[in-house]
């Protein structure tokens, strides 16, 4: 591996040699002006141009070398790497110096070269979305090798049980066979989020009217704060808050009903969520309101309507596109949303539909397949990759749709405040 | 044909009654959604601040030769299980370190067991009656009391409560921020810069466009999956290591940072531009030395905002192993550690209220951290707006 | 005749009928405001009678002791340079104004013996009476038959389905767009051509059955052929409605108002009858303005 002290000594190396290019290049460059001779560009773009020569494909070829060793796993001893590297940097600095000439365009290489790093940049993005993607989908597979698709779609007992000792050569101990049956996961996801939203939508969509609609200027600048600190707060303290202090309340007043709840029931997560959201909803319905043209309130208002009906009536039917496309993205955010359920939330995958029982999530089951101490090939680890693809897929619908509704709410009015 | 205005406002009392409605039922909900803030607030103020205080009893302290190999050895019977067993643990370095204490006797204040502190607090204790006197006569002799709690701040993660601290956490979240900002601010204000001031109009722009957004829906805890497969089992990036949090969390960030500095960019008007073009300048001088100067604020701002969001996920972290035990404070990119958020979830495990308290003292720190931070952000906002 | 008014304000000219056709160029300061009732075939009862009328924007007066009479059943056309009042004006006369934060009113709007402006007044009541047309057309994104049948029916003034319809059919019909519509009825209204959509604003206005009917411009934001279809339809909806257009075009006026009021930074600078005021204005402002000397 590379020991610390030649990676410094290589980049001393490269500086140095940057430097030297920088000076060289631009007293040439100057020398060349003052005999006269008019030069397409600066001497310290020739400067410049000079250092970009050198280090750039230095650099390079060390990033490649180093990832062919990685990937590859081809032994390329560093010394030697880095000493390849040094000398392509010394050859760059001769072609940059040599390229200090009247008619060389060192601006607009500069600049190409920019362009494209800034390209390359952009590029990061979609490189993460297929990272993840691969990584997820190739670790699935791995999964589906070991356990029928179908029988983690439709099944409905999720026991990964001791999957981990198969795993680990030792299947004969293995008492019970592993199941993966993914459905109760999911109903326990849909229930909670269910829950999330029943909270959020309705609080969060009519605060967004009250502080578009009716709130005068002084509230509205004291609310929207409020909100945004609601929307700051770190999901793993609302979890805290839905353990410690929801979970109990809801098992006393549950009790006072002569209920039994548990107290990793799925009302507390799913009600925290809901409040998790609620800036959420009220923010982007906020802005979906306000894109309403005021020439339709005014069509409603000279009509004789009152203000209520106007917003009923008339604004709320035409923002529906975006509130609905506001709500598909709260839908997303409560699906994936991991800590409050980490740890409001039961380990037990339970199918149930009452919300006072414990049932378990998704992104719970995730969580608790990959900290454990198990073995990374094994079928309960590589199930966290299978739920993983699931909630990709599933957001990534959601959100394409919300998107698409959004434009076409956008092109109705013709706006850009989203 | 015509009504009078009475008649029609006689009709309307009705309407109005059922319009007042909405606009109760909306401030209403605006007011739920502030007794949400209040009540949380509120409840994390009651069970964290006492985490700031501590009890420490005053004892003698027998620093014999006994005490160096038996460090309980070092207390009066009648408050050895009074005196926090983390404090005991440390008394014969301490000899080590200052060999004069050899042989001597002395009165001092010592960090108390939790039990006490718990029941200088009024809470329910552990200790037994007979403890129980005891406490209450140093209490009366001024010789048990709370001070400020300094060990909170100063030590890493324990398994005793009194002295666990959250200063290994904080450390473990600046390193991890380190890395994430170096990665996402330069390729997320470069991104940003491409799309809207390079990039021809074509598909491939488009996709990168669609694909930021989506990034920027992605439950966090697909960031984790990443980060597992490709950085740790592929790359071989060291488990638990600010590095490893570090660059999933980047990831993460990375769409909030290029949204922000898009917005940045784009209220720069043209004019500007073409003024700048006009003057001979080439496309990147144009960005470099006017659009990047005028909406640098903007920039600072959606990076602020967007490490603040860093600084509070925890879930990929989670993933990618960053709930250690690390009860030592280390300034290191490779080892392994933890993050505030990720040490508020591992006290948050253990039910017992000396960590419960602990916890929402995490808690009421980590959130002053962050509402200084969104408050800056805003403040810089404010600041900088400028209207064209 | 209407001639309590006795505060004159400064620099006012109300112009003052005078039976004959002799040009008056020089203002005529020092009159007494009583605004014009010239002889005419037409129905001249009082509509709106707006005595004293001051607004601000903040600091800004934007409307300058405006005293004006508005006669039942006619067209009253409101000319002016933009940035003059003249919409301004208009607004306060269903309080559209109210919406504008920042706006003071003071002085008298009165309709159906009533101060528009005092606290009493529901100025949802008030709306109900006085139906408004606006410069862009904005129909609700609702179907056609939506958008005609949402006010009456929240109004009470239908209740089977059938006298729903008919009412739907009734103001289309009367808006002269039935022909065009009746066939697509649910289709949304926007997916009319500019010109119907401005004609089901004011068959929206219409179902209401309102007393007055204000106009901002209805015409500019169309091209000629439906301007005229709009003109040739406000010149039928006065036999039952009183009609307030605002206009910046002086053909219109002069070819659909029966008056025509000539407001410049806010003032009222003449108030006449129409061909009056286009073939013998009495103020040498208005005629600089219909010549088209600036505007």
């Amino acid at each position: 591996m590379l020991s610390n002290l030649t990676l410094l000594t290589f980049c001393a190396v490269l500086a140095v040699l940057g430097l030297i290019a920088f000076v060289v290049a631009r007293a040439k460059a100057l020398r060349t002006r003052q005999a006269g001779v008019a030069m397409y560009a600066q001497p310290d773009q020739y400067a410049w141009f000079s250092v970009l020569a050198t280090a750039g494909p230095a650099i390079l070829v060390g990033a490649v070398g180093a990832f062919v060793m990685l990937l590859l796993g081809a032994e390329i001893p560093t010394p030697y790497l880095l000493a390849a590297s040094l000398v392509i940097a010394a050859i760059g600095l001769f072609v940059g110096v040599m390229q200090v000439r009247p008619d060389f365009h060192a601006r607009q290489a500069i600049e190409r070269v920019i362009r494209l790093a800034l390209a390359c940049a952009a590029l990061v993005s979609i490189v993460t979305t297929f990272g993840i993607l691969l990584s997820i989908i190739s670790e699935a597979i791995r999964f589906f090798q070991m356990q029928s698709l179908w029988d983690f779609l439709t099944g409905t007992t999720w026991a990964p049980g001791d999957s981990f000792l198969a795993a680990a050569g030792r299947g004969g101990e293995v008492e019970s066979v592993a199941q993966f049956g993914s459905v109760p996961l999911f109903v326990g996801t849909f229930i909670i989020s269910l829950i999330a939203m029943l909270v959020a939508i309705p609080v969060g969509l009519l605060a967004a009217i009250y502080m578009a609609e009716f709130a005068p200027p002084r509230i509205r600048t004291l609310a929207k704060p409020v909100l945004e600190v609601l929307a700051g707060i770190p999901t793993v303290v609302y979890g805290f808050f839905a353990a410690i202090t929801v979970a109990p309340i809801i098992v006393d007043f549950a009790g006072f009903f002569g209920l039994d709840a548990s107290y990793n029931n799925a009302l507390a997560p799913g009600v925290v969520m809901g409040i998790m959201i609620i800036p959420f909803i009220s923010s982007l319905s906020d802005d979906v309101i306000n894109a309403v043209p005021d020439s339709m309130r005014e069509g409603s208002l000279a009509l004789g309507m009152t203000k209520s009906e106007t917003i009923k009536s008339v604004v709320l039917p035409a923002s529906l596109p975006g509130i609905i496309s506001a709500s598909l993205l709260a839908v997303s955010r409560a699906l994936g949303e991991t800590m409050i359920v980490v740890m409001a939330a039961g380990m037990r995958p339970n199918l149930t539909a009452n919300p006072l029982e414990d049932m378990t999530t998704v992104t719970v089951r995730i969580v608790a397949a990959l900290t454990g101490d198990q073995e990374f090939e094994s079928a309960e680890t590589l199930s966290a990759f299978a739920l993983g693809l699931v909630l990709f897929v599933v957001t990534l619908a959601l959100n394409m749709v919300s998107v698409l509704m959004i434009r076409r709410f956008r092109e109705k009015y013709r706006t850009n405040t989203l | 044909m015509s009504q009078s205005f009475d008649e029609i406002t006689a009709q309307l009392r009705r309407r109005h009654r059922r319009s007042a409605n909405l606009k109760r039922m909306s401030m209403g909900a605006l007011i739920l959604a502030a007794a949400f803030l209040v009540v949380f607030i509120g409840d994390m103020l009651v069970k964290g601040l006492p985490a700031f205080q501590q009890a420490q009893i005053q004892i003698e302290v027998n620093y014999s030769e006994q005490a160096r190999e038996i460090p309980p050895a070092a207390v009066g019977d009648d408050v050895r299980s009074l005196v926090s067993r983390g404090y005991l643990r440390l008394i014969p370095s301490r000899m080590e370190e200052n060999p004069e204490l050899l042989g001597t006797q002395r009165m001092e204040w010592v960090i108390a067991d939790s039990t006490v502190d718990q029941y200088l607090k009024g809470h329910n204790s552990e200790l037994r009656p007979k403890e129980k006197r005891v406490v209450d006569r140093l209490v009366e002799q001024g010789r048990a009391e709370l001070r400020f709690n300094t060990t909170f701040f100063t030590t890493g993660d324990s398994r005793m409560p009194e002295m666990a601290g959250i200063a290994a956490a904080a450390m473990g979240t600046v390193m991890t921020l380190i890395v994430t900002m170096a990665v996402c601010f330069p390729v997320g204000v470069m991104t940003a810069v491409y799309l809207e001031e390079f990039a021809p109009d074509n598909h491939l722009t488009q996709i990168i466009e669609i694909n930021i957004n989506n990034l920027a829906a992605v439950p966090s805890i697909l960031f984790g999956l990443l980060g597992l497969a490709v950085y740790i089992n592929f790359f071989g990036v060291p488990r638990s290591s600010p590095l490893v949090g570090g660059l999933t969390l980047a990831l993460m960030t990375l769409p909030v940072i290029i949204i922000a500095t898009r917005t940045a960019l784009r209220s720069v008007p043209d004019g500007i531009r073409q003024a700048a073009f006009g003057v001979g300048c080439s496309r990147w001088q144009v960005v470099r030395d006017h659009v990047l100067p005028l909406s640098l604020p903007g920039i600072l701002t959606g990076s602020i905002i967007g490490m603040a969001q860093a600084m509070g996920e925890t879930a990929p972290l989670i993933i990618v192993g960053m709930v250690a035990f690390i009860p030592d404070v280390s300034a290191s990119f490779t080892n392994a550690a933890t993050v505030m958020p990720a040490q508020v979830f591992t006290w948050a495990g253990d039910p017992s209220p000396a960590f419960v308290e602990k916890t929402a003292g995490g808690i009421l720190v980590l959130l002053a951290v962050l509402i200084t931070l969104n408050a800056t952000a805003v403040l810089l906002r404010k600041k900088f707006e400028r209207r064209w | 005749m209407l001639n309590e008014q006795t505060t004159q304000a400064k620099g006012q000219a109300i112009d003052v009928p005078t039976g004959d056709s002799t040009r008056t160029h020089a203002p005529q300061a020092g009159q007494p405001g009583e605004p014009v009732n010239r002889n005419k075939e037409a129905n001249h009862e009082l509509s709106i009678r707006v005595r004293d009328l001051n607004l601000w924007y903040g600091e800004h007066q934007a409307l300058k002791n405006i005293n004006i009479d508005i006669y039942q059943k006619n067209v009253t056309a409101l000319i002016g340079p933009s940035g003059c009042g003249k919409s301004t004006f208009l607004r306060c006369l269903n309080r559209m104004n109210d919406l504008i934060k920042s706006v003071r009113i003071q002085g008298l709007v009165e309709m159906d013996g009533r101060d528009v402006n005092e606290t009493k007044m529901d100025e949802v009541a008030l709306r109900r009476r006085v139906g408004m047309v606006f410069q862009k057309p904005n129909p609700f994104p609702k179907s056609i038959y939506e958008n005609i049948a949402y006010a009456p029916r929240m109004h009470d003034l239908v209740g089977r389905k059938a006298e729903q319809d008919e009412l739907v059919e009734r103001a289309l019909r009367d808006a002269g767009l039935w022909n065009e519509v009746k066939d697509k009825l649910h289709q949304p209204g926007t997916s009319l051509s500019g010109g119907q959509q401005q004609r089901l604003c004011i068959a929206r206005a219409i179902a209401v059955q309102p007393d007055v009917i204000l106009m901002d411009e209805p015409t500019s934001a169309l091209d000629p052929i439906s301007t005229a279809t709009i003109e040739d339809l406000m010149d039928k909806l006065k036999q039952q409605f009183t009609i307030v257009t605002v206009t910046h075009n002086m053909q219109q006026a002069a070819r659909v108002a029966d008056y025509t009021a000539f407001f410049h930074l806010g003032e009222l600078i003449e108030y006449n009858d129409t061909r009056v005021m286009f073939s013998n204005p009495h103020i040498r402002k208005t005629e600089d303005y219909i010549t088209g000397r600036y505007g």
